[in-house]
């Protein structure tokens, strides 16, 4: 099964049954998919006329109470923010999955790490925050969008997951979740209004006093987020001297070329956000003194990610780069030959 | 065990069928496996590749910086991909489509495989990508020739009239192959 | 004694929030009229603007959901795909629905989304304090074209009606207007009309009704009236442009 597939299977297996979309490359395996296989289980399958659209009925079906998705890449997202900052402002579940490829701008259909501020910090106006995902295997792609659904349905907010473009190119075994069952309509959701008070989803605040005790509350999941929803890989780092950062296709190259420098008696090890928000600022802060350097590796140039490693390192220790863009795929070369020369440093 | 397989070529040259084809025999196999493509922005026409890389233990990076084996299906292919080839790897070449005479190297193995004339020869242009499916089983030795054919032909078998020149094409690329060991 | 008249049960009982003379408040009431008599409050969802319309979260006591400006019928395809029992309408007004919001109304008319549309016309930008709209009249001033539209420059008027009639998937469009008792009653009639096509499943209906802004037009109340019979009206003709 090919990576975008195998994404689109697990949501229709986590209980989504609307999905809107807009083609883009490199995701459009994962529409198709979703437009063969969710009339068969019930689900809606709608192809809008531009993502703004397709968000926007992301968020009438999440509305109902029904378990909606959409996907896009990059440029796509950028459309989709503003119909994300108002699932979020209403309190309207959702997950967007976001294909990454290379930008600023149109850029290249070819994969990349290039959303990381916006898929982290900002997917939209307003100061929201989402829960988002890293995957780094298209095992880790499955689950993280299956558990998408019910961090999504638990906060009331959207999820967003964030694979590069190889992950929904690759094609590898995978195991795939049990068919979970669907939940019942929530309490606050719009249907009509027989046999109880009328629900109001407003994706703004009616005054200012209302508007700043949702942009509290909000505050207060975020922080709940911080101490009990971070994900994170550390690997090898108990003695590591050498701590490289990376995430998603960037940490599973990185993981091989550990395990090669640790053969050569290089300790290297990785800290690798699943949760690249909420971001696990405490695995860095916890590094023991006998660290030597710690490597941001990305597939982005500039780096982005590096700017949330720094606050974790704290300035405790010095922090190199490696880093590539523009659809080029991560070199094992590159951090080989950055590490070992750091190594020789001494 | 590691194999490190690059397919290059055209698109709708067939490089996607070949690389899924030793994907899903691998991992009949039970070996750890990964297909990642890579595709031009055109539909048809453009350049196309894949990397597989096959392996007995769980697969870190799904790209590779050295191949075992670089399987070209056209010329420009050969001239971009040929350095990433690593000492003693295997280069397997469509010969009808790609002039290999410019190969300056002899650290490597060269198989030419005149595929297209090979298959029109079996009755059919379809059977050249089990031919080079069959190149590679040989040259890359990560699963059992005979366990590899039978694997093939179940997931190939869907036409009968095909079945026996699918049969054929294998045997004959596997001659072919063993000729170069 | 007998009540011949009260309040429907679909309005709350806030006062509405519309400026003196807006006759938002008479059309947000008609179809509360509309939705009591044809029983559909308990299965109502509402799909707010952004604009005037907005103002509609206080007036309607019913299931809603705000959306983003223009994006109402996108969002409204995302619930009634979801629930195709429950009923459907967007209530937008022409800067949300006719400019930023084209695309969506147009697609979603064309899909023939089983909901239904009121899409109240007043030639200007109430909320955001009298800017020109596409449906601004030729001449007519606005903050943004203080001189009067100038088609050369700002195009003319859009007439949306007429644009939904041109599809072929939509089953409802006219224009109406609630500027006199006999208006009124029309427009009443039509957005029975178009709920009770949605109830039949025939699939999109929309009602644009012709409407004022006292406020931003800097006129007073009785006096926009007679701008609607002597100047709107003639730019946009009333009429049912598509019944099947």
């Amino acid at each position: 099964m090919k990576g975008a597939e195998a994404l689109a299977e697990a949501a229709i297996r986590a209980g989504a049954r609307f999905f809107a979309g807009y083609p883009i490359t490199p995701q459009n395996e994962l529409p198709e998919y979703m437009a063969r296989r969710l009339p068969g289980y019930g689900g809606t399958f709608v192809q809008a006329e531009s993502e703004v659209a397709a968000i926007n009925m992301v968020y009438g079906a999440g509305a109902t109470g029904t378990l909606a998705v959409t996907s896009s890449s990059s440029p796509g997202i950028s459309l989709k923010s503003e119909g994300i900052s108002n699932l979020a402002a209403a309190h309207v579940p959702a997950v967007i999955i976001n294909v990454m490829r290379s930008g600023p701008g149109m850029g290249t259909i070819q994969p990349a790490q290039t959303d990381y501020f916006q898929a982290s910090k900002a997917s939209g106006h307003g100061g929201f925050r989402t829960i988002t995902l890293v995957p780094y295997t298209l095992q880790e792609a499955v689950d993280l969008t299956y558990r998408a659904f019910e961090l999504s349905q638990r906060d009331r907010n959207p999820v967003i997951v964030a694979p590069d473009g190889f992950i929904a190119a690759i094609m590898e075994p995978v195991d795939l979740p049990d068919f979970k069952e669907l939940p019942e309509t929530p309490d606050w959701a719009v249907v009509g209004c027989a046999g109880r008070e009328r629900n109001l989803l407003l994706n703004g605040g009616v005054n200012e006093e209302h508007q700043l005790s949702q942009n509290r509350k909000a505050e207060a999941m975020y922080k709940r987020w911080e101490a009990e929803d971070v994900m994170v890989e550390e690997y090898l780092i108990e003695d590591a001297e050498y701590v490289i950062a990376a995430a998603g296709t960037s940490a599973r190259i990185c993981k091989s070329v550990i395990n090669e420098l640790r053969e050569e008696g290089i300790k290297a090890g990785m800290i690798r956000p699943i949760t690249i928000s909420p971001f696990p600022y405490a695995s860095f802060e916890k590094l023991g003194d006998g660290v030597k350097y710690v490597i941001d590796v990305e597939m982005s140039v500039p780096a982005q990610m590096v700017l949330d490693v720094r606050v974790g390192v704290k300035g405790r220790f010095p922090i190199e780069e490696v880093t590539t863009a523009g659809g080029f795929i991560l070199k094992a070369s590159d951090v080989k030959n950055k590490i070992r020369e750091l190594a020789e440093r001494k | 065990m590691i194999n490190n397989l690059l397919i290059a070529g055209f698109g709708g040259q067939g490089v996607m069928t070949i690389g899924k084809m030793i994907g899903e025999c691998a991992f009949a196999q039970g070996l750890n496996v990964t297909f990642l493509p890579s595709y031009g922005p055109e539909q048809r026409g453009g350049t196309a590749n894949c990397t597989v890389v096959v392996s007995d233990a769980p697969v870190g990076s799904p790209v590779a910086e050295e191949l075992d084996v670089l399987c070209v299906l056209n010329q420009p292919s050969l001239d971009k991909f040929l350095p990433s080839l690593k000492k003693g790897g295997t280069l397997m070449v469509n010969s009808d489509m790609v002039d290999t005479s410019g190969i300056e190297r002899n650290d490597i193995k060269v198989i030419s495989i005149p595929a297209d004339s090979m298959a029109l020869e079996i009755g059919s242009s379809k059977t050249a990508n089990v031919i080079i499916f069959a190149v590679y089983i040989v040259a890359s030795g990560t699963i059992p020739v005979d366990r590899a054919k039978e694997i093939a032909l179940a997931k190939l078998a869907k036409k009968p009239q095909f079945i026996e020149m699918n049969n054929t094409a294998f045997d004959r690329g596997v001659e072919l192959a063993r000729s170069h060991q | 004694m007998e009540k011949v008249y009260k309040k429907p049960e679909s309005l709350n009982d806030t006062p509405f929030g519309y400026c003196p003379g807006c006759m938002h408040s008479t059309i947000s009431k008609l179809v509360a009229q509309v939705i009591d008599e044809m029983g559909l409050r308990e299965k109502a969802v509402c799909v707010l603007p952004v604009g005037c319309g907005t103002l509609g979260c206080h007036t309607w006591n019913l299931d809603m959901i705000c959306s983003a400006h223009g994006r109402a019928p996108a969002v409204a395809t995302g619930v009634k795909r979801c629930k195709p029992d429950s009923f459907v309408f967007t209530y937008q007004g022409d800067g949300d629905l006719a400019s930023i919001g084209l695309s969506e109304i147009m697609c979603a008319a064309n899909r023939g989304e089983n909901f239904s549309t009121i899409f109240v016309n007043n030639s200007i930008y109430g909320m955001t304090g009298g800017q020109m709209a596409p449906t601004t009249l030729v001449g007519m001033k606005a903050t943004t074209c203080p001189n009067g539209r100038n088609p050369e420059t700002e195009g003319y008027p859009m007439h949306m009606a007429e644009m939904i009639a041109q599809l072929k998937r939509p089953v409802f469009s006219g224009r109406f207007a609630v500027d006199t008792p006999a208006n009124i009653l029309k427009t009443k009639k039509a957005i029975q009309k178009a709920f009770q096509n949605q109830l039949d499943g025939k699939g999109f209906s929309m009602v644009e009704v012709l409407s004022n802004c006292p406020t931003n037009w800097g006129l007073s109340p009785l006096k926009t009236l007679d701008f609607i019979h002597e100047q709107t009206m003639g730019e946009f003709p009333l009429g049912v442009f598509k019944d099947i």
